[in-house]
C-alpha cells in the first residue's frame, strides 16, 4: 500500500516538485512618510498536493505573502517562481493569467457577490476557466448540492464560505490560498469548512496553503510556516495530520 | 469575454439601481428630447420653406411702389444679378364679413391673365383658379377661408377702393408670401382677421385704375449676383415711381417672422441638451463613483479570480451603456413626437404650407445619440478608469475611512453656537466638499431651467405693457385705406364723446450714419402728443423736438450715435429727399428700428401737405361703442384697433405656446432636480446607513434620522438656490443672444414671481425625492445592516 501523500512528503521533501518557489519576498509599503516592511526577506516553496498553513499574528505578514503567492500583488525585491517561471516581474495581464489559470482564493469574508446566486457565483469562475468542473458539481462537492439558487444573504455564514470554496476549486486549480477561511465562523462551522478545504486538498491533489492565527488548525497541515514581523520564524513538519473533526479551539 | 454569470450581475445590478438608473435615463431622455424634438422640427420647417419656396419660385427681391408703366418691367429686367421679374398690381382691401367686430384686412394681388406668374406662384389647396373671363372670382388665402369656414362657390364681400363688391370664390391658396401673415397694428397672428385675394389681372387693374401699369415687382436674383448691388439699381430704376425702396428677402414680411422663429429654434438646439448632458455626466459621475466605492470588495473577488481589468472595466461600462440607452430610447421616442407635435404646431397655427412634412433624419438621431454617450463617457469615465486601475490586493481590503476632523466652523469657535446637530451636518459636507458642491450645482440647474421657464412670460408681459401702457395710451387706433389729408382730425374730433383725436404718419427711410446704416420706420406724431410717449433707459418721457430726432435706443446703438450725434436720414417715399437730423433722445422700445419727428420734419422728407396714415383717439367709455360703429362705417377706414383688445389678443393667442413651454420646461427642471436629490439622497443612505442604523438602535426615531439626512440635503438646496438664480439669469441673456435683436428686443428682467416660482419648482422636486428615500429609511433592517461588514 502505498504512503498517503503527506507521509511522502514528510519522509522525502524533495520528492514532490516545486509549484511555487519565493527567495527573499519583501514587501515596503508606502504610508504618508513612514515605510511600512509587511515581509522583510521570506524564503518560501509551496510543493505539490502538500497543505501548508501560515500562523502569525496579525500585522505578520502572513496576508501579504499570500497575496504575493496567489498574484494579486508583487514584491517590492525577491524572487517568486510558478513552476520555474518568474511572477516576481510578472505584469499586471500575466498576473491577471496566472490568477486564472492557476490559483483558487477563499477569503475571511468569503466576498461572494450578493447579486448572485450560489450557482452564479460559481459559474463566474467557470464561465472563464479553461477546464473547469460543473459549477453543480462544485457545490456538490462542499454539500451545498440543494442550494444552489440561494442568494449569499439566504446562506449561513458557513454555508457562504462554502460556496467560496466551491468557486475557488471549480476551476481545478493548481494553488488553493486560503486566508483566515474561518475567521468569521464559529466552532462547528468552521470545521465543517476545514473538512471541505482538507478534502480538495485530499482528493483532488491541489496544492493548499491555509492562513490562520489559529494554531489548533495547524496541526492539519503537512508543514506550518510560522511569521512574526515579516519574517518567517520557523518551519515545522507534521509527521501525521489531524482531522479537522479531532482539533479543538 | 465575461460569461453568463456577470450577465446576470449586470442585471441584478440594473434592478438594485432602478430608482437611480431611471431618474439618470430620465434626465438623459429630457437631453435626447429636447435636441431631438428642436432639431428635427428646425430642420423639417427649414426643409419645408426650401422646397416650398422652391416649387413656388419664392423671389428674392421685393420693391413697392406707386405706379410704373408696364414698360419699366423691361429695365428691371435689365438690371445686373437679376434673373426673372414678376409685375403685379397690388391693392389694399378691407373685408366686412358679417360677425367680424372689424373688417378684415389685406390685399387683393393679381395673378397673370394667362399661364402661371414666373415668381411667387400661389398654390391652388381647395377649388380653381379663378376664370380669366368671370371678372368675379377670385383665389382667397386658404387660412383665412379656413378661419371663416368659407368654400370654393361661397360669396365674398371685398371693399377696394372704398367701393364694396360682392366676389365669387373659386378656390383658396397658399403663398411663400404668405407663410405667416399679421395684420396692420396687430402683434399677433389672427387669420380671421388677415385676407389676401387674387384675381387675373385685368379684373384688378381695371378695378383699382392700374391698365398698363403695376405697383408691385418680385426679382429672382442669378446665382452669385450681389444682393446690395441689386437693390440699389431697382432703386435707382424706380425712384421716379415712387418705390418705398426694394427690399431683400431677408426683410420680407412673413419669410422675416419664419426666418427669425427658426434661428431661435436652431440655437435652442444647439444650447439647451448641453445642460442637460452636463447634468446626465454629473450625475453618472456621482452614482458611478459610489457604486465603485460600494463595489470595491466584488470588483476585487473578480481580479483576484481571475477576469481582466479589460472585462470587468467593460461590465461596468455597459452598466452605463444599459441606463443611457434606455434614457436615449425614452429621448428618442419623445422627442420624435415632441418634434411632430412642435411641427404640426408651427404649421398648423402659423406658418401656411402646402405640404407640411415632419422629417426625423438619422444625423440628428446620430448627434443625440453621440452628445448622450459622451455625457456618459465623461461622467463614467473616471469611475471605470478607478475600476480598472484598483489593484487587486488593495481592492481587497475597505477604502481608508477618512479621517474624522473638527470643521472649519468648529475651528472658528462657532462649534457651541451651532450644537451638536448642525456640527454634524457640517462636517459631513466638509468630508466631501466636491460632492456637496457638485450636487448643489446640479439643482440650481433645476433652478435656473425654472428661472428660464418664468421668464419668457415676464418678458412677454414687459414688452406688452410698454407697448401698451408705456407707450400706446390711446384707446383706438384708426388706420386709414390711404394717406388723408389733416383735416380728416377736425372730422375725428368732431365725433360725440372723441376727446382727443392725434395724426400718425411714417415714411421709409434709410438711417445713415458715415458707412452704417439700417433701414427703418420714421414716425410724425403731434409734437405735443398725449397719446404716444416715449421713455428713456430710465423711464423718462421725452418730447419731441421740433427740428431732431428721437432715436429707438437699439436703432442708436447700430449705428453708433449717442444723443447730440447728427444722423443722415434718407427718405425712400415721396419725394425721396435727405436730411441731417440731430438726436435728441433715445427711446427704450420693444420692437424694431425706428425714429420719432414732429410731423414738419417728415413732410420736409417727404414732400405733400403732412398727410395723415392713422389716428389715435381718445374716447369717453360711455361712447366708445358709438364711436367704433362709426369709424367702422366710414370709406377710409382700413382698421379700428383697441390696444387692450389687442393685448389679450396677443395674450390668449400666445398664451396657449407659452403654457406648452413652461409646462415643458418645469418638466425638464423636475427632472433634473429630482435626479440629484434622489441620488444624492440614496448614496448618502446607502454610505451611512450603519450610522443611521447605530442611531435607530441607541433610540432614536425615524423621525430624528430622516431629519439629519434632510438636513444636509437642505443644505445643499438652500446653497442652489441663489446660484441657480445667477445661472437663471445667464440663461436668460444666453436666451436674449438668440433673438435678433433689431426686430425685437427681450428686456433681461427677471421677475421676484419667476424667481419665486423657480425656487418653489425645485423645492418641491427636492422635498418629492427625499419621501422617496425616506421609505427606504423607515424601512432600515436594523440587524441586518449591523452585521454586514463594512
Amino acid at each position: 500500500m502505498p504512503p498517503p501523500p503527506s507521509l511522502a512528503a514528510a519522509l522525502s521533501p524533495a520528492a514532490s516538485p516545486e509549484v511555487l518557489a519565493g527567495r527573499g519576498l519583501t514587501k515596503v509599503y508606502r504610508m504618508g512618510e513612514v515605510d511600512v516592511h509587511a515581509l522583510r526577506g521570506v524564503d518560501v516553496e509551496l510543493r505539490e498536493g502538500e497543505m501548508v498553513v501560515l500562523l502569525g499574528p496579525s500585522g505578520s505578514g502572513k496576508s501579504t505573502l499570500l497575496n504575493i503567492l496567489g498574484g494579486l500583488d508583487t514584491p517590492t525585491e525577491g524572487t517568486l517562481r510558478h513552476r520555474g517561471a518568474p511572477l516576481h516581474d510578472a505584469g499586471p495581464g500575466e498576473l491577471t493569467r496566472y490568477r486564472r489559470e492557476h490559483v483558487g482564493f477563499v477569503f475571511q469574508f468569503y466576498n461572494l457577490l450578493p447579486g448572485l446566486t450560489a450557482l452564479e457565483n460559481v459559474a463566474l469562475v467557470t464561465d472563464i476557466a479553461a477546464d473547469p468542473f460543473e459549477p453543480e458539481d462544485a457545490l456538490a462537492l462542499v454539500g451545498l448540492a440543494d442550494r444552489l439558487h440561494h442568494f449569499p444573504a439566504q446562506l449561513s455564514g458557513g454555508e457562504q464560505q462554502r460556496v467560496a470554496i466551491a468557486r475557488a476549486v471549480a476551476k481545478n486549480p493548481e494553488v488553493l490560498l486560503c486566508d483566515e477561511p474561518t475567521g468569521a465562523l464559529d466552532y462547528a462551522t468552521g470545521v465543517q469548512v476545514l473538512e471541505v478545504i482538507e478534502r480538495v486538498n485530499r482528493e483532488l491533489g491541489t496544492t493548499t496553503a491555509v492562513i490562520t492565527h489559529n494554531a489548533a488548525v495547524a496541526s492539519l497541515a503537512d508543514r506550518v510556516l510560522t511569521l512574526a514581523d515579516g519574517r518567517l520564524a520557523r518551519e515545522d513538519r507534521n509527521a501525521t495530520r489531524a482531522a479537522p473533526r479531532d482539533i479543538r479551539w | 469575454m465575461p460569461g453568463p454569470a456577470l450577465r446576470s450581475k449586470l442585471l441584478r445590478d440594473l434592478v438594485r439601481l432602478r430608482g437611480q438608473a431611471l431618474t439618470i435615463a430620465l434626465v438623459v431622455a429630457c437631453g435626447v428630447s429636447s435636441f431631438v424634438a428642436l432639431r428635427s422640427a428646425y430642420a423639417s420647417l427649414v426643409a419645408s420653406a426650401a422646397t416650398y419656396y422652391e416649387r413656388q419660385r419664392f423671389a428674392d427681391v421685393f420693391a413697392r411702389l406707386e405706379r410704373a408703366p408696364a414698360a419699366v418691367a423691361e429695365r428691371l429686367a435689365r438690371v445686373p444679378g437679376v434673373a426673372q421679374v414678376e409685375v403685379r398690381v397690388v391693392e389694399a382691401i378691407t373685408v366686412p364679413l358679417a360677425g367680424l367686430a372689424q373688417p378684415a384686412v389685406g390685399t387683393l394681388v393679381s395673378l397673370p391673365d394667362t399661364g402661371t406668374a414666373a415668381l411667387n406662384v400661389v398654390h391652388v389647396a381647395r377649388g380653381r383658379a379663378p376664370d380669366p373671363e368671370r371678372p368675379e372670382e377670385i383665389l382667397v388665402l386658404d387660412a383665412f377661408a379656413e378661419a371663416h369656414g368659407l368654400s370654393p362657390g361661397d360669396s365674398l364681400p371685398i371693399v377696394i377702393d372704398g367701393r364694396r363688391r360682392e366676389l365669387v370664390i373659386a378656390g383658396t391658396a397658399l403663398s411663400p408670401e404668405h407663410v405667416f401673415t399679421v395684420p396692420p397694428g396687430a402683434m399677433s397672428h389672427d387669420p380671421k382677421q388677415i385676407v389676401v385675394a387674387w384675381a387675373p389681372r385685368r379684373a384688378v387693374a381695371a378695378a383699382v385704375r392700374m391698365e398698363g401699369a403695376f405697383n408691385d415687382a418680385a426679382f429672382r436674383l442669378q446665382p452669385g449676383a450681389s444682393e446690395p448691388a441689386a437693390l440699389t439699381e431697382i432703386d435707382r430704376v424706380l425712384a421716379p415711381y415712387g418705390t418705398m425702396g426694394a427690399v431683400p428677402r431677408a426683410r420680407q414680411s412673413s419669410h422675416a417672422v419664419v426666418a427669425g422663429e427658426l434661428e431661435q429654434l436652431r440655437s435652442m438646439a444647439t444650447f439647451v441638451p448641453f445642460l442637460f448632458a452636463f447634468v446626465a455626466a454629473f450625475l453618472l459621475h456621482v452614482v458611478l463613483s459610489r457604486l465603485v466605492l460600494l463595489q470595491r470588495g466584488q470588483i476585487a473577488t473578480l481580479k483576484a479570480v481571475g477576469y481582466e481589468d479589460r472585462a470587468i472595466g467593460w461590465h461596468y461600462a455597459q452598466l452605463v451603456g444599459a441606463i443611457v440607452a434606455v434614457g436615449i430610447a425614452l429621448g428618442l421616442g419623445a422627442g420624435a413626437w415632441l418634434g411632430e407635435a412642435m411641427v404640426e404646431m408651427y404649421t398648423g397655427r402659423y406658418f401656411r404650407f402646402p405640404s407640411p412634412s415632419y422629417r426625423l433624419d438619422l444625423g440628428t438621431l446620430g448627434i443625440g445619440v453621440g452628445i448622450s454617450l459622451a455625457a456618459a463617457a465623461l461622467g463614467a469615465g473616471g469611475a471605470v478608469r478607478q475600476v480598472v486601475r484598483l489593484p487587486p490586493a488593495e481592492a481587497m481590503q475597505p477604502p481608508a475611512p477618512a479621517r474624522p476632523r473638527r470643521s472649519v466652523l468648529e475651528r472658528l469657535g462657532f462649534g457651541r453656537a451651532l450644537g451638536a446637530g448642525a456640527l454634524r451636518i457640517a462636517r459631513e459636507i466638509e468630508r466631501r466638499p466636491v460632492r456637496t458642491l457638485l450636487s448643489t450645482i446640479g439643482i440650481s440647474f433645476c433652478v435656473a431651467i425654472a428661472v428660464v421657464a418664468g421668464f419668457w412670460s415676464d418678458a412677454t408681459d414687459f414688452m406688452l405693457d410698454v407697448q401698451f401702457h408705456g407707450a400706446m395710451r390711446e384707446d383706438v387706433t384708426v388706420t386709414f385705406t390711404r394717406p388723408l389729408p389733416r383735416g380728416v382730425l377736425g372730422e375725428l374730433r368732431g365725433l360725440p364723446g372723441v376727446r382727443r383725436a392725434e395724426g400718425l404718419a411714417q415714411a421709409p427711410v434709410r438711417f445713415r450714419v458715415a458707412h452704417r446704416h439700417r433701414d427703418g420706420l420714421l414716425a410724425a406724431h403731434e409734437p405735443s402728443s398725449e397719446l404716444r410717449r416715449w421713455l428713456d433707459a430710465r423711464g423718462a418721457p421725452l418730447s419731441l423736438p421740433p427740428t431732431g430726432v428721437v432715436l429707438g435706443a437699439k436703432l442708436a446703438e447700430v449705428l453708433g450715435v449717442r444723443v447730440g450725434d447728427v444722423v443722415t436720414i434718407e427718405a425712400k417715399a415721396g419725394e425721396r429727399r435727405t436730411a441731417a437730423l440731430t438726436v435728441s433722445g433715445l427711446a427704450d422700445e420693444a420692437f424694431g428700428l425706428q425714429g420719432h419727428v414732429h410731423p414738419a420734419t417728415l413732410t420736409g422728407l417727404i414732400g405733400g401737405e403732412g398727410a395723415v396714415e392713422a389716428a389715435l383717439l381718445r374716447v369717453d367709455s360711455a361712447a366708445l361703442g358709438e364711436v367704433l360703429a362709426r369709424l367702422r362705417a366710414a370709406p377710409w377706414t382700413a382698421a379700428v384697433a383697441r390696444p387692450g383688445t389687442v393685448r389679450q389678443q396677443f395674450e390668449e393667442q400666445s398664451g396657449g405656446i407659452l403654457r406648452v413651454y413652461t409646462l415643458l420646461l418645469v418638466g425638464f427642471a423636475a427632472v433634473i432636480a429630482v435626479g440629484v436629490v434622489y441620488n444624492d439622497a440614496r448614496i448618502a443612505l446607502s454610505q451611512r446607513s450603519r450610522d443611521f442604523a447605530s442611531l435607530r438602535v441607541l433610540g432614536f426615531t425615524r423621525g430624528e434620522v430622516a431629519r439629519m439626512l434632510a438636513a444636509e440635503l437642505t443644505v445643499q438646496v438652500v446653497l442652489a438656490l441663489p446660484l441657480g438664480l445667477v445661472l437663471g439669469s445667464g440663461l436668460v441673456d444666453a436666451l436674449i443672444s438668440t433673438v435678433d435683436a433689431e426686430t425685437y428686443r427681450l428686456p433681461a428682467l427677471i421677475s421676484v414671481r419667476t424667481y419665486a416660482f423657480a425656487a418653489s419648482i425645485t423645492l418641491v422636486a427636492a422635498v418629492a425625492s427625499f419621501l422617496l428615500v425616506r421609505r427606504r429609511l423607515d424601512a432600515l433592517d436594523l440587524i441586518g445592516v449591523l452585521k454586514t461588514r463594512e
